[in-house]
């Protein structure tokens, strides 16, 4: 078993090693700038090794049963309402499984930069010193998931939420003399903090019903004492808060209606994307419904809207995905889809499904993100149109996108097969939802979504790796290349083993881990359902008929992609006008963008609401302001008229003031 | 008495100092002072003459104290002292700037204003 301080340096060695970049490496020893990823790699490494301890350990003993320790107390404690804050560390098996990813994921991330950021080396000035930087933001980016996934408290949490928000708008803007970057960047800050808007006021609603909480003996914020609480409070509490929360999760998850930052976060540098897809930034809003599983049971109302919320994001999102062009941004897409699986599976009442897929979803789409940084070394562009036949001279990057993308398709028996067939399964039966027509309708809209998934990523293997070369950054027009990148050349070759290797480690685990994490049978040292018996869930019973549906569905939507993009057997183009204008919508993402920022935030705020607070603040508040300016200066000119400069008048003013309290004083008596 | 003595002395007070607020020549302002300074005198020696403090009563002297507290008095003789080294400094002050400015009219004298 982890001692508990073992615990705290999980979250507390990439934070370490993050400081020690930013403040030891980069401003006293220029000479060892290039080392940095190194510090990154063990901190984080170390982190990992850690938790894959305490993943030992949640397998014996379950909970670690850490004493939170007091922050401060707010009211009297012991009196109605008054409770003391803690922090401590909750490690239990999810946790323990997600700190694992969290920090596997990244530790490969890292290794993958030390290739891939090479190009950074050398920026104006001849220095490493985007190095540095690079690494510390990875670090700290990862301490603060690590922080939230080990978080014993609500508050607690919603700090280190807060900390991963915030690095991972450093990350995206990483090249912030881009403007695209810096645009995507405070985009993505901005939909978030809508998102946590809700997140909060779910706390406050938390805090205004503590007297529920207290009236129990339990703290309102401890998590542990919130899923005890759960089915005792009143109506509408758990609704409310459960509502808020989800709000949240849906923000940093890219759920819809706020998924439209997560496709802008591919300005980012390819590695930093496949963290945040793969293990860090958007797996914190499935995680966050996870770990309060307890209190959305609780409530249809929120259950129910999980799981519409999942479906419907599910199919918008895969949609999506079918008309963009760059490789980074279909698998933008197919993450929110796969989130919205994950949801779905929250949502009709399967948290260890949803973290399961959200284990093997952590692999493949990793896997698929650094295939893509892979290729841009090489090609140095992520238009797929310029890509074609580059499995000539990548063929391991090839063989291991390959993968990522037979498992992301769900074919069997690769990782995404099992998990996606378990989300099926249990939507199918709906025998834990709130609602089994919800649960039905959801069921439907997966299998759509699963089709559309395999028609994208094969749409997007071929369009990259197979059929001719069509000149990668070469045949770029000049106006659409990054300014930055344009100086670059396609080099034929395959990318270095700092980079192949990461890729191959894998494309093992989105072979493997399906199968071996939930096994159906025993396979020797690891039982059968040993994910799902880890999180104290029984698995859904394998339903030979969903499976093979799911399969039918997967090979139809390959079959289809290599008609149309392989072969060329088949055509859109009969389709007519009727096939551009839904391609035009596609690629357009259902106008969402355009919605949000022509309508919402250019007329309805910026000609709306801007100009009213506009001049509210000119006349209100800067009037307030200047008159009292104006007031002090006409008053003081005024006063200065009274200076003639003849003594005699201010003679005069002296006896006239002398009399005047003379006579007063007089008066007095 | 004491009350005659003091109206006397308001009476010069108030003509000294309607002197000092009205006149425009320099010298009529400092004979002016001078006055408010002899009414200031008046009083003094009014004040000493008909009221004497307990405090400054020898021991056994009875009612009769005239004869033994001067204070008053002494307090006059300073003050016309002071006031005749004071009118030898305005009127040296006077000179100079007759010889600067080519005035003694105090209604050209405004550079306080600057």
């Amino acid at each position: 078993m982890l001692p508990e301080a073992a615990a705290w340096l999980i979250i507390g060695l990439p934070l370490l090693a993050g400081v020690f970049s930013i403040a030891v490496l980069r401003p006293w020893s220029r000479s060892l700038w290039q080392y940095a990823g190194y510090v990154g790699i063990a901190g984080t490494g170390a982190a990992f090794v850690l938790s894959l301890i305490a993943v030992n350990g949640a397998m014996g003993n379950g909970d670690a049963g850490y004493e939170p320790h007091a922050w401060f107390a707010v009211g009297a404690i012991g009196a109605q309402d008054g409770f003391r804050m803690t922090v401590g560390i909750l490690l239990d098996p999810l946790s323990a499984i997600m700190a694992a990813v969290v920090s596997g994921v990244s530790t490969v991330v890292q290794v993958f930069s030390l290739g891939y950021m090479r190009k950074d080396e050398h920026d104006a000035n001849g220095t490493w010193s985007d190095y540095p930087r690079y690494f510390t933001y990875m670090s700290l980016f990862t301490a603060s998931m690590l922080g939230l996934v080990l978080a014993y408290n609500l508050i607690q949490l919603f700090v280190f939420w807060e900390l991963v928000g915030l690095f991972s708008y450093l990350l995206i803007g990483f090249w912030y003399h881009r403007p695209a970057a810096a645009a995507a960047a405070k985009k993505a800050f901005i939909v978030t903090r809508i998102g946590d808007f809700g997140f909060m006021l779910g706390i406050l609603y938390l805090f205004l019903n503590r007297g529920e909480f207290t009236a129990l003996g339990l703290n309102p914020f401890e998590i542990p004492a919130i899923l005890d609480a759960a089915p005792m409070l009143s109506a509408g509490i758990a609704t409310w808060v459960a509502l808020g929360l989800f709000a949240g999760a849906a923000g940093k998850s890219a759920q819809f209606p706020l998924h439209t930052w997560l496709p802008d976060a591919m300005e980012g540098p390819t590695p930093v994307s496949s963290l945040i897809h793969a293990a860090t930034m958007v797996a914190a809003g499935v995680f966050l419904v996870a770990r309060l599983f307890g209190l959305f049971e609780e409530s249809a109302a929120a259950m129910n809207t999980v799981a519409i919320i999942g479906g419907f994001t599910a199919v918008f999102a895969a949609a999506m995905g079918l008309a963009a062009n760059d490789i980074k941004r279909v698998l933008a897409f197919s993450t929110v889809s796969q989130l919205g699986y994950m949801f779905l599976a929250l949502g009709v009442g399967a948290p260890g499904v949803a973290m399961f897929h959200l284990f093997n979803h952590a692999f493949f789409k990793c896997l698929l993100f650094l295939g893509a940084g892979s290729v841009h070394h090489s090609v140095h562009t992520f238009d797929m149109r310029y890509m074609g036949g580059i499995r000539r001279w990548m063929p391991i990057t090839y063989l291991t996108t390959l993968v990522g993308g037979l498992s992301l398709a769900g074919i069997f028996p690769l990782a995404g097969f099992w998990s996606k067939d378990e989300i099926l399964t249990t939507a199918w039966s709906g025998a834990h939802a709130a609602n089994t027509g919800v649960s039905q309708l959801v069921f439907w809209l997966a299998l759509a979504a699963a089709f559309m998934t395999a028609f994208y990523v094969f749409r997007l293997i071929i369009m990259s790796f197979h059929g001719e070369f069509r000149g990668g950054i070469d045949s770029v027009p000049h106006e659409e290349r990054i300014p930055d990148e344009a100086h670059h050349e396609v080099h034929q070759h395959e990318s270095s083993r700092v980079m192949t290797l990461p890729l191959i480690v894998l494309a093992v685990f989105a072979v493997g881990s399906g199968f071996v994490a939930n096994s159906l049978i025993d396979l020797g040292p690891v039982p059968a359902h040993w994910f799902s018996h880890l999180l104290h869930e029984d698995a859904p019973k394998f339903n030979i008929g969903i499976a093979l549906a799911s399969t039918v569905v997967a090979v139809a939507g390959i079959g289809l992609a290599v008609l149309v993009y392989g072969t060329r057997t088949v055509s859109f183009d009969g389709l007519g006008r009727l096939w551009r204008w839904g391609h035009r919508l596609l690629a357009e993402r259902f106008y969402m963008d355009a919605l949000y920022e022509d309508l919402i935030v250019r007329r309805a705020l910026y000609r709306g609401l801007f100009l009213v607070s506009d001049w509210f603040d000119r006349r209100i508040v800067d009037g307030v302001a200047d008159l009292a300016g104006w007031l002090g200066r006409n008053s003081g000119r005024a006063i200065a008229q009274l200076q003639t400069g003849h003594i005699q008048v201010y003679g005069v003013g002296v006896s006239m003031g002398a009399a005047v309290i003379l006579i007063f004083y007089l008066m007095q008596r | 008495m004491l009350e005659r003595l003091l109206i006397i002395s308001a009476v010069l007070f108030c003509i000294g100092l309607y002197g000092v607020l009205s006149r425009r020549h320099i010298i009529a302002v400092i004979m002016s002072v001078e006055i408010m300074f002899n009414a200031v005198n008046v009083a003094l020696v009014a004040f000493s003459r008909y009221t004497v403090p307990a405090s400054l009563r020898f021991p056994g002297a009875g009612t009769d104290v005239e004869r033994f507290v001067l204070e008053g008095q002494t307090l006059a003789v300073f003050v016309i002292v002071v006031a005749a080294a004071e009118v030898a400094l305005g009127l040296a002050l006077i000179i100079a700037l007759a010889r600067r400015r080519d005035t003694i009219h105090i209604s050209d004298l405004s550079t306080l204003r600057r």
